[in-house]
């Protein structure tokens, strides 16, 4: 090694560019990563010790500095463990073919042989020269190409984009490598457009100020700072404020070498389109911030040019404000053009998107979701509630088509009526909450669904609880997202994903392991924070019947699998009550149980999951399930939350362990319930009176949905049980009171089980 | 930018002198329909197959969707494409671009030039490429693409292809905001040659076209590309393949196809389209393997 100026202790700095044409913004961070992790290992495999790394990304390059690097790997001695001396030959005979050496060539350690290899140290420059064509052609790109004359092979070199250039030095050393015809060197080239030729680097050292002096800005974090805080300083200048957005701050530095945020000025005419619209389109398609005024969207962008033109970006500015009047244009068009029909007459288009093959067209969904929505309020699952009154009370058309006017006045209205209304709305919301899906806009911008229906519906004038519904009915998309709490929302909202659930199972379409394409975790999850957060009461299996039986009505291929799974058609009362047509109700019994309890184990898994997110033991809630019966979430949460707060007491968890003694000799024992002892002892007296009392004061609390009650109750077993369990001998010699006494436990389990099944409880 | 700058064909002149000073090929046209110049068997099928190829044409696109009956600035359904295709593609095939932009007027030191990811791919050709669209000042101006593969063949060696939007650059040169305002040449506009035509062929695409012709031109499209194949004439297959592709452009225009059978019928012009380049491909092999030692498909 001749490096003129090694670190101190002959160590040295490496420093590794490779030069591309521009990687895309998006996959930077990924390749900076895979960097770092493959030189990792490149250099661990070969003994060579590693002290901080640096990573940096361009759009035009990879960099990666590696500190303190020796420049010689040390010396490595390895010890491979032989058979033992007295081991029979043949094991021997294996051990030296291994390892290629000769009986002499062993050492013998304890009465063990041990192969030793010696392995030389290496010149790190030739470890990386190897090193480096290796993590090139083993480099993981999300998607690469070939290029060039080269590539009239298929074997030829892969990369994101062509590969232009390598720099490899440690200390002032040029590492020669080669990899397809990219030869390794010491130039390097600086900003595309203001400093066209070649730079010649020295070092790592001088890497980072050259390039600078250059144009460049090779530190991505140092560029992405910039943008920050240029782009708000600009929009402050302008007297506005930047609605920060990380992910444009990262995407602009991944396509500049050289950021430079400039404002620009739209026509305010545009901001009558729907803000969002305006964002997103200037956010994927131009990668421009907004500006806000006042809170109010203004007609300001800033976007970010990767030069620093003479005029300071006067003409950069004017060409990206014409190509953002352009795309408004475009979105203005589009907001024309759809607020031309009505959304009931865009949803006659939603007949020609299929949904899913086997559950109809979109229109098939909007019809089943609009009579479940009724139906829901029908029920009294979703009630009226003063929001909706308030929201009444700023539109005096909050009933809807088709319901009177005089029901406006929704504080003046009977119960019943706004019942009705209520109904009535929901049903309306439902019918036009997929009509934006075939509207020009949506379209162009998918993730606009729900928001433009919303838009368009208060355009067109409907109550303000319906375009509400309409736009928000797809939440809560994900954790932390808001959910909806207006009834007529929430009946929507709760209709359209019951019947994504109830439809996919219907067809046996389940989510499997990691695979849920129909996203019917997130539905689930959506229903569940939904009926949470509103206090909703409902028995699932009774909903579950509802949206099958809707599904049965509609004729769908479905039938095919109902009727099938229908031979022999159990009698189920509640399926005689449902809305449903005579030819179908046969084959529909055993199909809705089936589906039910499917969709009924899997509610109760993704519940498990939600709750130990916020700290419920799924144990608990695997306790009160094993009751059976109980597919009312709230009651159900009600009665875990109760439970985990008990258990966590000192009674609950000397009660369980007085459960589990006795389940355990009930278990080992046979007994006949009902069995009693004339002759008590007092601890075993003193149990009864406790059970006596308890047990009546728990079911009744349970029925009252008085968990805390209930626990209480139950608490005041515990003092009894220990006392039994310490005085008294449960396997009398006497086989009566043995017999009772197993029966007393008995009926000491049967008690417990007023609140939860203990035996599923852990601990 | 200023009256200096060039006119709409003056700016074709430049583009055709500058590539055809680096060895391109200037054709003309194809004769028929198509959505791009990637149609242009010039492109598609001169992709294939080990042999050197550098073209540069401009080629006349209809995109039957983007009709706005003469009413938008910048969205029409005829424009003309700049199409440059280059195989294998030269080294500094990205320097070689920004010269051309130079050419025409273009300062990359005054307005910012960009290249922002974007994958092509054209389902309907079965092909597909890495590369990136080309901004200035935030404006796609060209599709700058390594062409991986065409009609499902790999593409060995790789071209490069550049599509230059003409109107959008020149509006952009001559800094106009609507099309029809360019000046085509001193004297007459692009709107003078070509307003008119956009008024009548909207209507048409949008609203006149009778579909069940469409149905039919299509299906007789598909049934005379595979006696094509058979007859062993890939050209004349490829060009039904490409009056089956505008066929179906026009039918969505027109809102006959459904979402369902959009894909279907996309489907059956890439089957058009991947069997006119293999029967390309079987007819050429031969020569090409015996020219290009070591060459296979």
């Amino acid at each position: 090694m001749g490096s003129e100026v090694p670190g101190v202790d002959g160590m040295t700095q490496f420093l590794l560019e490779l030069r591309s044409e521009e990687v895309p913004a998006r996959m930077q961070a990924g390749a900076r990563r895979d960097l770092e992790k493959l030189f990792r290992e490149h250099m661990a495999a070969a003994g060579v010790a590693l002290g901080a790394l640096t990573v940096w990304s361009t759009p035009r390059r990879l960099v990666l500095i590696a500190h303190d690097l020796p420049l010689a790997t040390e010396a490595v001695s390895e010890e491979l463990k032989g058979p033992k001396l007295g081991a029979p030959p043949q094991a021997l005979e294996g051990f030296l073919r291994k390892t290629g050496l000769s009986q002499e060539q062993l050492m013998e350690r304890d009465g063990v042989y041990f192969a030793i290899s010696e392995k030389p140290g290496r010149a790190t420059s030739e470890v990386l020269a190897e090193a480096i064509p290796a993590i090139i052609r083993a480099f993981p790109w999300p998607k690469s190409q070939r290029w060039g004359a080269a590539s009239i092979s298929t074997e030829s070199l892969r990369w994101v984009r062509p590969l232009s250039g390598i720099v490899a030095l440690l200390g002032q050393d040029l590492v020669a490598c080669e990899v397809g015809d990219v030869r390794s060197g010491y130039a390097t080239m600086g900003h595309r457009f203001h400093h066209p030729g070649e730079i010649t680097i020295g070092s790592a050292a001088d890497y980072q100020d050259k390039l600078r002096a250059c144009h460049v800005i090779v530190d991505h974090a140092e560029r992405e700072g910039l943008i920050r805080q240029r782009a708000k300083a600009v929009a402050e200048a302008a007297g506005l404020a930047l609605v920060a957005d990380e992910g444009l701050v990262i995407e602009n530095a991944g396509l500049t070498e050289w950021p430079m945020p400039l404002l620009g000025r739209f026509d305010e005419a545009f901001l009558e389109v729907p803000p969002e619209v305006i964002q997103l389109t200037a956010r994927t398609n131009q990668k421009y911030f907004v500006c806000k005024k006042d809170g109010k969207l203004a007609n300001a962008f800033v976007c970010t040019a990767n030069i620093e033109a003479s005029d300071g970006g006067a003409g950069i500015v004017a060409g990206n404000r014409k190509v953002l009047a352009a795309r408004l244009s475009d979105a203005r068009f589009f907001w024309e053009q759809d607020r031309k029909k009505t959304l009931a007459q865009h949803a006659e288009g939603l007949a020609r998107i299929t949904f899913h093959e086997k559950l109809g067209t979109v229109a098939d969904k909007v019809e089943r979701v609009a009579k479940l929505a009724r139906w829901l309020v029908e029920e009294g699952i979703v009630k009226s509630s003063p929001s909706l009154l308030g929201e009444g009370d700023r539109s005096p058309q909050a009933s809807g088509g088709g319901a009177p006017p005089s029901a406006a006045s929704a504080t003046a209205t009977s119960p019943s009526k706004l019942g009705e209304d209520l109904a009535s709305l929901a049903e309306q919301a439902a019918r036009l909450c997929k009509a934006d899906l075939v509207t020009e806009m949506v379209g162009e911008f998918p993730e606009l669904q729900g928001l433009m229906g919303g838009y368009y519906a208060r355009a067109e004038g409907l109550p303000d609880a319906v375009a509400d519904a309409i736009r928000d009915h797809y939440k809560p998309v994900g954790q932390g997202d808001d959910v909806p709490t207006a009834p007529v929302t929430v009946a929507v909202s709760l209709a359209d994903k019951l019947d994504t659930l109830a439809g996919f199972f219907a067809v046996d379409e389940k989510p499997t392991g990691s695979k849920d394409p129909f996203a019917l975790r997130r539905a689930a999850i959506g229903v569940f924070a939904i009926v949470q957060t509103c206090a909703l009461r409902l028995h699932f299996l009774e909903v579950f019947d509802c949206a099958i039986a809707t599904l049965a009505d509609q004729q769908l291929p479905l039938r095919s699998r109902l009727e099938e799974l229908g031979q022999g058609a159990i009698d189920i009362a509640r399926i005689e009550k449902l809305p449903l047509t005579k030819a179908y109700r046969d084959g529909l019994h055993l199909a809705v149980e089936q589906t039910s309890i499917e969709l009924i184990a899997f509610l109760a898994d993704r519940l498990k999951v939600q709750q130990r997110e916020a700290g419920v033991r799924h144990d608990l809630i695997d306790a009160v399930f094993a009751l059976g019966g109980e597919d009312d979430l709230v009651r159900l949460l009600a009665r875990v939350h109760a439970l985990q707060a008990f258990i966590g007491t000192s009674d609950g968890t000397n009660l369980l362990a007085g459960y589990k003694r006795a389940a355990n000799i009930l278990k080992k024992e046979e007994y006949a319930p009902g069995e009693s002892n004339p002759a008590p002892e007092l601890a075993e007296a003193a149990l009864i009176a406790a059970l006596d009392k308890a047990a009546p004061t728990a079911a009744a609390a349970v029925e009252a949905e008085d968990f805390a009650g209930a626990m209480a109750a139950l608490a005041s077993l515990r003092a009894p049980i220990d006392a039994f369990f310490d005085d008294v001998t449960v396997n009398d010699a006497d086989p009566k009171k043995r017999a009772a006494r197993l029966a007393l436990l008995d009926r000491f389990r049967v008690a417990v089980h007023n609140v939860a099944d203990f035996s599923k409880i852990e601990g | 930018m200023s009256d200096a700058s060039l006119t709409f064909q003056e700016m074709i002149l430049r583009l055709h002198a500058f590539w055809s000073a680096h060895g391109c090929l200037i054709l003309q046209p194809y004769d028929m329909r198509m959505g791009a110049g990637t149609f242009h068997p010039a492109t598609t099928l001169r992709a294939l197959g080990p042999q050197p190829w550098s073209a540069a044409f401009v080629q006349p696109s209809r995109r039957p969707t983007d009709g706005r009956y003469g009413e938008n600035p910048n969205r029409f359904q005829h424009y003309y494409q700049y199409q440059v295709i280059l195989k294998p593609n030269p080294a500094n095939l990205q320097e070689l671009y920004l010269e051309s932009l130079a050419a025409i007027g273009v300062d990359p030191l005054m307005h910012d030039i960009r290249f922002v990811e974007d994958d092509w791919e054209s389902p309907t050709l079965g092909a597909w490429g890495l590369g990136w669209e080309v901004w200035c000042d935030g404006m796609e101006v060209t599709q700058f693409t390594y062409f991986q593969q065409i009609g499902g063949f790999d593409c060995k060696p790789v071209a490069g292809e550049l599509t230059y939007g003409l109107e959008r650059l020149a509006m952009y040169i001559q800094g106009v905001d609507n099309v029809y305002d360019l000046r085509f040449n001193d004297t007459v506009s692009y709107g003078q040659v070509f307003l008119e035509n956009e008024r009548e062929l909207s209507k048409y695409n949008f609203e006149v076209a009778d579909t069940a012709s469409l149905f039919d031109g299509f299906a007789k499209a598909e049934a005379e590309c595979q006696r094509c194949i058979e007859a062993q004439i890939p050209l004349a297959a490829y060009d039904q393949a490409i009056e089956a592709s505008h066929l179906f452009n026009l039918l969505q225009a027109r809102g006959v196809i459904s979402v369902q059978e959009r894909a279907s019928y996309i489907g059956r012009v890439r089957d058009l389209a991947k069997g006119s380049c293999a029967a390309w491909i079987e007819k050429n092999t031969r020569e090409w393997e015996a020219k290009f030692p070591g060459w296979t498909v």
